[in-house]
């Protein structure tokens, strides 16, 4: 059949029509209950472990129940997007992530936001962890997925070409105590060495800052991130060991990947959730291995939450997801998957989870290891509304010496101090 | 009144309707098949930028909304932010830097492609490939080329003895790592438009300028730039709206997204960004509205200036031709 240019368009036309009619049809009768079937949305980001097999499991124990999963690739374009639409009133998932350095932000709007307090979960979580998640009004609107319970990870390999002891409970003994310890151990390293002994001063910051309640903010509220001697002296105290030490790398950034591969550093701060992405980065390395041990004792660093948006039509069903995606044993399955360290108190010490170990780190008891850092945990740093920006200003100022090394300490020490004041 | 009467009043009172319709069908059909693109310009173009204008003079929250008015105090903050400024200037920077070599190296290519080429369409295409891939995915394969301790070309640079240079810490280089994005991608594309305006010039020009035994390049500037005077303005201008509205490539330049630690490349779309969407910025709708107002008026300035600079000369050169 030969038709003409004009009655080909016109038919592709007429397609193109009927298609977005039909179109339009289905997804109005959809619209959160399908053939009486309620359909809930799990918002995520990153990797928080929840597989299709796990819905599924759900999805066969609520038979009224599909569940769906977004994932957003990286925590920014979560915030981006839930505040935005947290703010529009709609368009929301039913289930919502959100990651404890944003968490503050979003508890100030904590009336737009389901109240998930139920006797059913009460004391499942670490203290520090349910604290967080409680507003002014002693209402519950998030429940605790991961912490991050922080170790040492180390190159066995690379110890051993520098004289110092490869075992992991060798190594832990050797870096037991203060960071001034294990700065010291690492100028031992680097004089036998040509890697460098930590990653990048940043991180370094980062879980010295973790180690104390007040460090950015004061408890009520007030920025004293640049008059707190705490702040100052972990600023001084990394970047003094930067030119020995660090291999000068920006957390995240490109080169920093690229620098587990060509081992440009032989240890780092470990928050349970990185060990995936030390085996992502340079899965051809051998060689690392994670100590039980973490300078100045116990430290977290991150971890995540599930909220349930009010705006939801089926927030009493969301609610009941939430608490199941958040109950021990499905939080232990996702630990086995991606590393993410359950926050949930009962399973802390139990069978299942101190029996993972981890091939890609010489086999290391990695469930034993980090339910022990997380019960060497003592403080939980007070983050409220001005801790991220704040925190991304501290961080700059740190990679302009250790990584740029555009500016001496005490010029973006200065430029530091102008940027807090502009943030207010 | 007779029947004849009745019946020739209507004869002509249905002339005068059909008149009338004939006549509004003259006067107003060209602007209704027009009217869809204006309507959807008003939709999606003037609403927001109008809306824009009226965030911009309120405190307003992203999840929070809409607060107490403050007049002007949103851009009395924008523009007391040094990041605000440091931003203009990487913007400008970068725009310059793109696009001044992008506009030449296009017409140098279409003034190639317009010879007589073997495989004539394969070449043409081909020019137009970067243009299709996405500008992430430039930016990725861009920003790990350009790293600074284990990039591609920091590699090369130490295997012919150079010293390593700081594509993300220096200011200068970093604007010039984006810059070469920029112009991966768009450089084919306006080579194209150049090249259907030089097919479009008479051939005639070029004969009688053989004759007078005009070089290849004495022609090129002589009969081929001014020809091109219209389409010249259109990729300038179209290029200046592109170059400080760049927002992809600096935002994927580094894992952050922040501009780097001293706003090395934050340019004033990020800037804009971050004051409503970004972690650090605090969802400061307001701040953002009224960022995003001045660059609306400095594209306007500029947009302006280049016509004027573009014409005056593009006439010059006219005039030199005669």
């Amino acid at each position: 059949m030969r038709l003409s240019r004009r009655t080909k368009a016109g038919a592709i036309a007429g397609a193109a029509v009927i298609a977005l009619v039909a179109t339009g049809c289905s997804t109005g009768a959809e619209g959160g209950e399908a053939g009486g079937k309620i359909e809930l949305t799990v918002a995520t980001f990153n990797d928080f472990g929840y597989t299709d097999e796990l819905f599924a499991e759900y999805e066969k124990e609520n038979p009224n129940v599909t569940v769906k999963q977004n994932k957003a690739a990286t925590s920014d374009d979560a915030r981006a997007n839930y505040f935005t639409k947290l703010g529009a009133g709609s368009g929301l998932a039913d289930v919502e992530a959100v990651e404890i350095d944003w968490f503050a932000e979003l508890l100030q709007y904590s009336d737009k936001l389901t109240d998930l307090s139920s006797p059913d979960v009460e004391g499942r979580w670490l203290d520090w962890k349910e604290a967080a998640a409680t507003d002014a009004d002693g209402k519950l609107i998030a429940y605790g997925t991961d912490i991050g319970p922080e170790a040492i990870c180390y190159r066995s390999d690379l110890f051993a070409a520098a004289g110092l002891p490869t075992d992991r409970t060798e190594v832990a003994a050797l870096l037991e105590g203060d960071w001034e310890n294990y700065f010291s151990v690492g100028e031992q390293f680097t004089a036998a060495s040509d890697a460098a002994w930590f990653d990048g001063s940043g991180a370094m910051l980062q879980g010295i800052l973790n180690q104390h309640e007040e460090t950015l903010e004061a408890t009520d509220g007030e920025v004293i991130a640049t008059t707190n001697p705490v702040v100052k002296d972990a600023y001084e105290q990394v970047l003094d060991a930067s030119p020995e030490l660090s291999a000068h790398l920006k957390q995240w950034s490109d080169d920093w990947t690229a620098g587990f591969a060509n081992g440009a550093f032989a240890t780092m701060l470990c928050p349970s959730w990185i060990l995936g992405n030390i085996e992502g980065a340079a899965p051809e390395v051998t060689g690392w291995d994670v100590a039980n041990v973490f300078p100045g004792g116990g430290g977290n660093w991150g971890g995540s939450y599930l909220t349930v948006p009010a705006q939801g039509k089926n927030a009493e069903e969301a609610k009941k997801l939430a608490a199941w995606l958040t109950a021990p044993e499905q939080q232990l399955k996702s630990f086995v998957k991606t590393g993410n360290f359950p926050s949930q108190l009962d399973i802390q010490d139990s069978e299942e989870l101190t029996s993972v170990t981890r091939p890609f780190f010489n086999e290391a008891p990695t469930g034993e290891i980090f339910a022990e850092r997380a019960a060497a945990i003592t403080v939980a740093p007070f983050k409220s509304v001005k801790y991220f920006p704040i925190m991304s200003s501290l961080q700059d100022a740190v990679n302009r010496v250790d990584v740029d090394k555009t500016q001496s300490a005490d010029d973006s020490w200065k430029q530091f101090e102008a940027d807090v004041a502009s943030i207010g | 009144m007779t029947a004849t009467a009745l019946a020739d009043e209507r004869r002509v009172r249905r002339i005068a309707f059909g008149n009338r319709l004939s006549h509004w069908d003259f006067k107003l059909s060209p602007y209704l098949y027009v009217s869809p693109f204006f309507i959807l310009f008003a939709i999606t173009g003037l609403f927001p930028i109008i809306y824009t204008a009226y965030v911009s003079v309120f405190d307003w929250h992203i999840i929070g909304g809409q607060g107490d008015f403050v007049g002007a105090g949103n851009f009395e903050w924008v523009l007391g932010q040094e990041k605000f400024w440091i931003a203009l200037r990487n913007s400008f920077s970068i725009f310059l830097l793109s696009a001044i070599p992008q506009v030449i190296l296009a017409l140098i290519i279409a003034a190639v492609l317009a010879q007589n080429l073997r495989a004539k369409t394969f070449w043409r295409m081909g020019v137009l490939v970067p243009y299709v891939v996405a500008p992430v995915a430039v930016a990725l394969i861009f920003s790990n080329m350009f790293g600074d301790q284990y990039g591609l070309i920091n590699n090369l640079l130490g295997s012919v003895g150079l010293d390593p240079v700081g594509w993300h810490s220096q200011v200068v280089p970093s604007h010039l790592a984006i810059a070469t994005m920029v112009n991966f991608r768009w450089t084919g594309y306006n080579a194209l438009i150049f090249l259907a305006a030089m097919q479009a010039i008479p051939r005639d020009y070029y004969e009688a300028a053989m004759l007078d035994g005009a070089s290849k390049v004495r022609q090129f500037f002589s009969i081929t730039i001014p020809s091109l005077r219209p389409t010249l303005i259109f990729v300038i201008i179209t290029s200046t709206i592109g170059g400080l509205q760049i927002f992809d490539e600096p935002r994927m330049y580094d894992t952050t997204g922040a501009g780097g630690s001293s706003a090395q490349w934050l340019t004033i779309t990020m800037f804009i960004y971050n004051q409503g969407f970004g972690q650090t910025g605090g969802g400061q709708f307001g701040h953002a509205a009224a960022a995003a107002w001045l660059l609306f008026i400095i594209i306007i300035v500029v947009g302006l200036i280049n016509l004027a600079a573009t014409r005056a000369i593009a006439s010059a050169g006219t005039r030199n031709g005669k």
